[in-house]
């Protein structure tokens, strides 16, 4: 966080787009498409969402556009970085089966595009930074992953515009961004606070020919970090992996359950949401299939199938898994929650559950 | 980066098939590339996923002994999509072998200890690998009691292999059925009614056991109950896996993932998780 600060006056971001597109296979920002963000493939600065805002709410997701200059003054959209490098579907391997019954499994080359992606938010960066922990630390590290992970290049935009379902703050991953990107921008009202925090971003930094920050340059980006830090929601103050595994009987549970209808939306836009499961795809004959991974949520009745029966048969026992997951079992497996407070699933859930509201109820000292 | 590829499975053929009831078999395989196979080596109560052309993969615990690596064999049950397709295999048939993956049973622990080994529900594969690997390994341990425990006394199976386990010296064999029939000649009732007749030394013991979820609560609190503590006691669990790297998210009990962190866990590991129903 203490690179030096070059300043990036707004009509220098082409040149910045400019060298990203010429550096690597394809540069990503984000984009108003069917009035949400998204990131799309984007060669010129007149793509950037200028002057859009986000509107979200438990349940709701809507754009405005003013006239403003400003390019990131919005939170996020639906996805980030996820499905960059976890595709939702991807082929692994195939086999061929010859006359003689014979088998021969051959790997699918994950495609290994080098990808250049702009505006990611501290929250993608720290939820990045835990699917690279799942992902690639353990004693199996994934090769498609891996492969996609290798090429990507991550200029990332301190938030200055979080939204009503935004909590960043308090779990403690933003709104400033953290480690894992190779550019960070802060956006000031005339260009960008831009400061290198890798190698080839400060080799790329250099390149671009910028002058220092003036002090009350920083000053400004400083401000709208800390203006920014102040939201609306937080997480309860407790030890929720305590409270979660230690309330699995209370009857919250049954509460929620009552409103979740299980479609998995909060699981396809969490951003660290790691489950999958696999899928065969034999052509007829059966001379060879395809093996698939795609996404799959732990709303999903498969889910924890087990010798005929559902492990998890109710509503409540799979959103109890979700909750009691991402907030406690994380913490056993990766040394923190797997929640980087972005929001997403709370506006994303058709009825709105919210997961401060219902982390709030479970913590309350009476049941 | 190039890593290797835990999701490619290795090409293998049957070697042998053996039907052991009418819905429990054992698959005998070999790997066909002989550098694959000379490499191949796993632990007792570690798994591997079989992979049916065209059909898909499914988590199967290795009974042979570790010392034969060449020849690994699998006793299923013909349960699910891809088990009913394996149990159609014949000799010479080829499928996919990935593994082995796991944690396996604490041999090393076990060393020199009594041993209880209990199962209930029949040809629970990784408590036959735990008995087979310690009776060939009889001087290294000390008692070994061996408990089985059946629904129907009509389902127990397998009569000479208990006698031939038996036949070892000091190893006791108790069986018990929760439904007799009038020539059934051992315990009617709970694996857990058979427990005074152990021959063992609760402080210096190693407990191990696969089965319902519901009889290993049951064993372990009994065991409890005779001082054995938790850290001796080991389950092996089962759940949903499709990847058995560590990574899908459908095999977590609690926040252990049972392909990588089990399936063999010792009781002070999941004994909370083990209360709750519908992890
Ligand atoms: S749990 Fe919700 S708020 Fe937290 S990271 Fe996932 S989608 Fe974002
Ligand atoms: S178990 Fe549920 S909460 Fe956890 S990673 Fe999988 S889908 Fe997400
Ligand atoms: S089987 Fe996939 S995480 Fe364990």
């Amino acid at each position: 966080m203490d690179e030096p600060n070059q300043f990036l006056p707004r009509a220098g971001l082409q040149t910045l787009i400019d060298r990203l597109n010429h550096a690597f296979d394809r540069c990503l920002g984000p984009v108003v498409l069917d009035g949400i963000v998204q990131m799309r493939p984007l060669s010129r600065v007149e793509q950037l969402p200028a002057g859009h805002h986000d509107h979200q709410a438990p349940g709701s997701y809507r754009m405005t556009r003013d006239d403003g200059t400003r390019q990131f003054d919005w939170a996020n959209g639906p996805q980030a970085l996820k499905p960059l490098l976890f595709t939702p579907e991807e082929p692994l391997w195939r086999v061929d089966r010859d006359d003689t019954g014979r088998l021969a499994f051959t790997p699918h080359n994950p495609m290994r595009q080098r990808t250049a992606v702009i505006g990611a938010r501290a929250c993608d960066l720290a939820a990045l930074r835990l699917q690279d922990q799942h992902f690639l630390h353990g004693e199996h590290p994934d090769p498609y992953y891996g492969a996609r992970r290798d090429g990507l290049f991550l200029v990332a935009v301190d938030c200055s515009h979080p939204t009503d379902t935004c909590f960043c703050a308090s779990s403690g991953d933003g709104p400033g961004c953290g480690d894992g990107a190779d550019i960070v921008l802060t956006e000031l009202d005339d260009g960008f606070l831009l400061r290198g925090t890798s190698d080839p971003g400060r080799a790329m930094a250099a390149s671009l020919g910028l002058a220092a920050a003036t002090t009350a340059q920083r000053q400004a980006g400083r401000e709208r970090i800390v203006a920014a830090a102040a939201q609306q929601r937080a997480l309860p103050d407790a030890d929720l992996s305590a409270v979660l595994f230690a309330r699995q009987d209370h009857p919250q549970w049954a509460r929620i359950a009552d409103r979740c209808l299980a479609c998995g939306n909060c699981t396809a836009v969490c951003p660290t949401c790691f489950c999958h499961r696999s899928q065969e795809d034999p052509v007829l004959g059966g001379s060879h299939s395809e093996h698939l991974r795609l996404w799959d949520s732990c709303f999903s009745p498969g889910h924890a199938y087990l010798h005929g029966a559902h492990l998890r048969e109710s509503i409540r026992d799979r959103y109890r898994q979700w909750l009691t997951h991402k907030f406690g079992g994380w913490v056993t497996q990766y040394g923190r929650s797997g929640c980087t407070g972005c929001g997403r699933c709370i506006s994303w859930c058709p009825v709105g559950i919210d997961v401060t509201a219902e982390l709030a109820a479970l913590t309350e000292a009476t049941k | 980066m190039t890593m290797a590829n835990p999701y490619l499975p290795l090409s293998a053929r049957v070697l042998e098939r053996i039907q052991e009831s009418p819905t429990l078999f054992t698959l005998r395989l070999e790997l066909t590339d002989p550098k694959a196979q000379a490499a191949y080596a796993f632990a007792p109560g570690q798994f591997n996923m079989l992979y049916l052309h065209g059909v898909g993969e499914v988590a199967i615990s290795i009974v042979s002994d570790p010392t034969e690596g060449q020849v690994i064999d699998h006793t299923i049950r013909a349960v699910g999509r891809v088990t009913h397709g394996l149990a159609k295999l014949r000799a010479g048939d080829h499928l996919g072998l990935r593994g082995p993956f796991g944690r396996g049973w604490p041999m090393g622990q076990a060393q020199g200890r009594d041993l209880v080994i209990v199962t209930g529900g029949l040809g629970c594969a990784p408590v036959v690998s735990a008995i087979e690997y310690v009776l060939r390994r009889r001087d290294d341990h000390g008692r070994v009691n061996i408990v089985q425990g059946v629904k129907h006394a009509d389902d127990f199976i397998w009569r000479d292999r208990y006698d031939r386990w038996a036949a070892h010296p000091r190893t006791k064999v108790l069986i018990a059925a929760d439904v007799g029939t009038p020539l059934w000649p051992w315990h009617v009732g709970l694996v857990t009614e058979l427990f005074d007749q152990l021959a063992f030394d609760p402080k210096h013991a190693t407990i191990m056991m696969c089965g319902p979820e519901g009889m290993m609560r049951a064993v372990a609190r009994d065991m409890l109950a005779m001082d054995v503590p938790d850290r001796d006691i080991w389950l092996s669990m089962e759940r949903n896996m499709h990847c058995a790297t560590g990574h899908c998210g459908h095999c977590q009990l609690g926040p252990r993932f049972v392909c990588k962190d089990g399936p063999v866990f010792s009781y002070d590991e999941i004994a909370e998780l083990l209360q709750v129903k519908g992890l």
